[in-house]
């Protein structure tokens, strides 16, 4: 990571504004959008848009030259290029060519993309955004940071004295009274201007339409008062039909902002009147701009269905701490990460893909049906293969590919982390490691990992047997997890087998986008968790869970390794999470709760993979409650805890803001004990609660529930 | 019938339209008149009225109510607009599920008057109030229509630290006036 990066982060972090608003917005526009959609069936409006969008895509082409004919045909003129200094060339040689001399924007981030106003500039053309959002940001110099709000970052005090500073002194931080400035300053602009120039959200081959949306009613004054307008349409904005308008529009305006449909919605076909009577002179241009390259990327085609309604940006728990600056200057947030990648270079997400905290919180709710962190995963995989592993991480992940190296390395860090540790944790580390205990504390290396641990308990020999897969925080930081999974299933008659061979899961090298690595991981384990015959494979940390169940299988594929998928397959139909093997178990008749339990209140922390991967929601909290506990849920209960593997080791001035949040809501719930399925966060949540001095007690739900079953 | 217009009437006043019915052609202009009179529309440059005529007033007749209110013109021109206090205007066609008002859109004047003023006026019979946006694309056809406008509310924006706040470029009140009778005319 470049210093310059970690600086913006710095910065954007330490500006109380931009978190503040950010963070109410992000509480906000939950609600909003969840009202909004009352009525709507979701998952059938975005199956519609990845099908109309997906469809389009593979059809640019030809959709691209239909739209041509059909626009021409009405009176439009549509230039197509891939090149965005060509988009600004064309748009300057008609600017000369009609004696333009001041023009008007609606908000366009196609024409972001390209820079345009800069070209305009210098040029000596007079370019005015009449957009709010985007009038501040010109005034301010700055570029946007959410691409629906791009002036989001600003507070009323600082956009008064952009107001007073670059258009007239003496503005006040009221915000109807800076608004009625921006309509009297803007509306004398309008008047005047000789080229408007829009984007537009959808583009209909089959008519030759732009579909424009906006709540302000600029882009209707941009298209109706100038002689000329230029729409500036990147290809992915187009659809077949008129039929296809329909879930875009049904989903954009919902999930943008909240609202069933925004106060104006145009239908531009061709050319219309000017207000003097003569045919207003239509340009069209339909910019390529790399997404024809992305068409042929068969994991990135699917980044097309983005219909760009910053939901990923407005759910993400990374964003809302750091605002969209820190993603550069046109496209922001988890989506704006793969953008970036593709529409400058792979090499410009190097910082950014880091920011990504993996949770997937993104995923649910994106109308376009794109795997927002499966991508950006992906760009990190691309990055390390086209500039390698820093040395440091070869370095680790050379020991973690050697099983017997690794562990011996953990046994014999039982040992040395003596100096730092009191009781079960490490509080404090030396020097630049100090960002690792700065804001929790970290589990003590287990004195005797589970793998010597099971030896010790006595099973009694069944015919049934399951595999325990442990995973490396329960096999060696917390191995009582472990033995609380064993002593449960020898209720139910199942004896546990723990097979010596399992290794790491693969999962931080394949987060790290060390693929390599991460497929030698999965070749391992999957040897040694097939060789006994067993019901089920069952794991008690979530992320493991995922690599068995689904990682390895796509990090093969992904590799084109044939070979081992077969067995991989094998493996992801027998494994299971813990939570769901149990309730399984139960509702067998196998497991039966002791009854009249009455254990008081607790509150129940979701872990991002066994929620939004996993989907088991309901499980843990049907076992707790069964088993006598009252939930009382927090708020934000499935928002990620910031742990997410190494995330915290890289970026811990992001992780332990989410990390304090998430203790906050844990504190706010009166509860006296948190119960999660993952040692991750177990791991992250308790040590946070011990640097907080805490009387909160943190327990995995398998330590929950060891003592309950008859 | 009816409840597609309370359907209507709900959804358009969430987003801060004002919806009038009326039983008959008569009355809602009676109600448009007083209207314009009590917003201060008069000869007086920067108070005047556009309206562009449409099947509301046919044998009404627009001379009638410029005498009846003076500072209406039904001369719509780029400059009367953008002096204009009220915009009035006919509206084709309406969306029950959402408060939305559309309209072909292609000849300019009606987007002057629904742009420009600070007021946009609609006027529009109870039975063009349709239940969602497919039906109205069925009668309304991008193939067909070069500019079909949709309005939902006054023009708003909530750039600045997400406050709402109506009437930034377009108008900050939208009248939507509903006649249940447009045939009968009794004036
Ligand atoms: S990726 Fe999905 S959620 Fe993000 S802006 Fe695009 S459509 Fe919206
Ligand atoms: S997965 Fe989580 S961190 Fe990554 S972009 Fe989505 S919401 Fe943000």
């Amino acid at each position: 990571m470049t210093t310059e990066f970690k600086d913006s982060i710095e910065t954007a972090l330490h500006n109380p504004n931009l978190t503040g608003a950010l963070g109410r917005f992000s509480e906000a526009y939950r609600i909003s959008r969840a009202k909004a959609y009352e009525g709507i069936d979701f998952e059938a409006v975005r199956d519609r848009i990845a099908e109309v969008k997906g469809n389009a895509s593979s059809r640019f082409e030809e959709l691209a030259e239909q739209f041509k004919a059909n626009a021409e045909r009405r009176g439009a003129k549509v230039f197509r290029t891939s090149d965005p200094a060509e988009v600004k060339r064309y748009i300057l040689d008609l600017a000369k060519a009609q004696n333009v001399q001041a023009v008007v924007k609606s908000k366009s981030m196609a024409s972001e993309e390209i820079h345009l106003n800069k070209a305009f500039e210098q040029a000596g053309i007079q370019v005015d955004e009449t957009d709010l959002g985007e009038w501040i940001i010109q005034l301010a110099h700055q570029t946007p940071s959410h691409m629906v709000m791009p002036a989001i970052h600003m507070t009323k005090e600082e956009v008064a004295e952009v107001f007073s500073q670059e258009v007239e002194a003496g503005q006040a931080p009221d915000i109807p009274k800076l608004v009625k400035f921006a309509r009297g300053k803007l509306r004398p602009k309008f008047l005047a201007a000789d080229m408007g120039i829009t984007g537009a959200n959808i583009a209909v081959a089959e008519t030759g339409s732009l579909v424009i949306i906006t709540n302000e009613g600029n882009a209707r004054l941009v298209t109706t008062l100038p002689r000329i307008h230029v729409a500036i349409v990147g290809i992915e904005k187009l659809v077949a039909q008129v039929a296809d308008i329909d879930p875009i529009l049904t989903a954009l305006p919902r999930s943008a902002t909240g609202q069933l449909l925004t106060s104006y919605v145009s239908m531009l076909s061709g050319q219309v009147p000017n207000t003097d009577g003569s045919p207003k002179d239509l340009h069209i241009i339909l910019m390529d701009n790399h997404r024809s390259d992305m068409v042929k990327d068969p994991k990135f085609k699917e980044a097309l269905q983005c219909i760009r309604c910053a939901t990923c940006l407005n759910v993400c728990p990374v964003f809302r701490l750091v605002g969209g600056h820190v993603f550069g200057k046109t496209y922001t947030g988890g989506i704006g990460t793969i953008l970036t990648a593709w529409f400058d270079e792979l090499k410009k997400s190097e910082d950014i893909q880091g920011l990504c905290i993996q949770c997937g919180s993104c995923v649910p709710v994106c109308p376009g049906k794109i795997d927002i962190p499966g991508l950006i995963l992906e760009l990190r995989r691309r990055l390390v293969v086209e500039q390698g592993q820093s040395l440091a991480m070869k370095a680790i992940f050379g020991v973690v590919n050697n099983r017997r190296l690794f562990h011996s390395m953990l046994r014999m860090a039982s040992v040395t982390q003596k100096p730092f540790k009191q009781g079960r944790f490490i509080r404090h580390l030396p020097l630049f490691l100090s960002d690792m205990t700065d804001f929790r504390s970290l589990p003590a290396i287990a004195p005797e990992p589970f793998r010597d641990k099971i030896k010790a308990i006595a099973q009694p020999k069944q015919a049934e047997k399951v595999v325990f897969y442990a995973g490396c925080l329960i096999d060696f930081a917390y191995p009582e997890t472990g033995t609380a999974l064993v002593k449960i299933l020898n209720k139910a008659g199942i004896e546990v087998v723990f097979p010596e061979d399992q290794t790491c899961c693969g999962a931080p090298a394949r987060y790290s986008g060390a693929y390599e690595v991460a497929a030698q991981n999965a070749r391992d384990n999957i040897k040694a968790l097939l060789e006994t015959d067993a019901t089920y494979v069952v794991s008690a940390c979530p992320t493991c869970t995922v690599a068995l169940k689904h990682d390895f299988l796509d990090t093969f594929k992904t590799l084109g390794i044939t070979d081992a998928l077969g067995e991989a397959q094998r493996l992801s139909d027998r494994t299971i999470d813990f939570s769901s093997l149990v309730k399984k178990l139960v509702d067998e008749g196998r497991l039966t709760f002791k009854e009249g339990q009455h254990l008081g209140k607790i509150t129940y922390h979701d872990s991002c993979h066994l929620k939004r991967t996993l989907k088991a929601t309901d499980e843990p909290r049907e076992l707790l409650q069964k088993a006598g506990h009252e939930i009382a849920e927090m708020y934000e209960c499935d928002t990620c805890c910031g742990m997410a593997g190494s995330y915290s080791l890289k970026l811990p001035e992001i992780s332990a803001p989410i990390l304090e949040r998430k203790l906050k809501n844990i504190k706010d719930t009166g509860a006296d004990k948190v119960v999660m399925d993952c040692p991750g966060c177990v791991m992250q949540i308790r040590g946070g609660l011990d640097k907080d001095g805490s009387p909160i007690q943190v327990e995995h739900t398998a330590e929950r529930l060891e003592d309950r079953f008859e | 019938m009816s409840t597609t217009f309370e359907a209507f009437e709900t959804r358009a006043a969430a987003v801060s339209a004002e919806v009038h019915r009326f039983a008959s052609r008569h009355e809602a202009l009676a109600f448009i008149e007083g209207f314009l009179r009590e917003v201060g529309v008069s000869e007086t440059p920067g108070s005047g009225a556009v309206w562009v005529e449409g099947s509301f007033l046919e044998g009404i007749g627009s001379a009638h109510v410029a005498s009846q209110v003076p500072g209406v013109s039904f001369e719509v021109t780029r400059e009367a607009a953008a002096v204009a206090k009220v915009g009035i205007s006919q509206l084709d066609w309406a969306i029950a599920g959402t408060g939305t008002l559309v309209q072909d859109a292609t000849a300019v004047e009606k987007r002057l008057v629904s742009t420009l003023p600070p007021i946009h006026l609609a006027v529009i019979g109870t039975e063009r109030i349709l239940a969602d946006f497919n039906s109205v694309l069925q009668r309304l056809q991008p193939e067909q229509i070069n500019y079909i406008a949709f309005i939902t509310g006054p023009s708003r924006t909530a750039d600045i630290e997400r406050v709402l706040t109506i009437g930034v470029h377009g108008p900050e009140r939208l009248i939507v006036v509903v006649v249940d009778d447009f045939e009968k005319v009794t004036a």
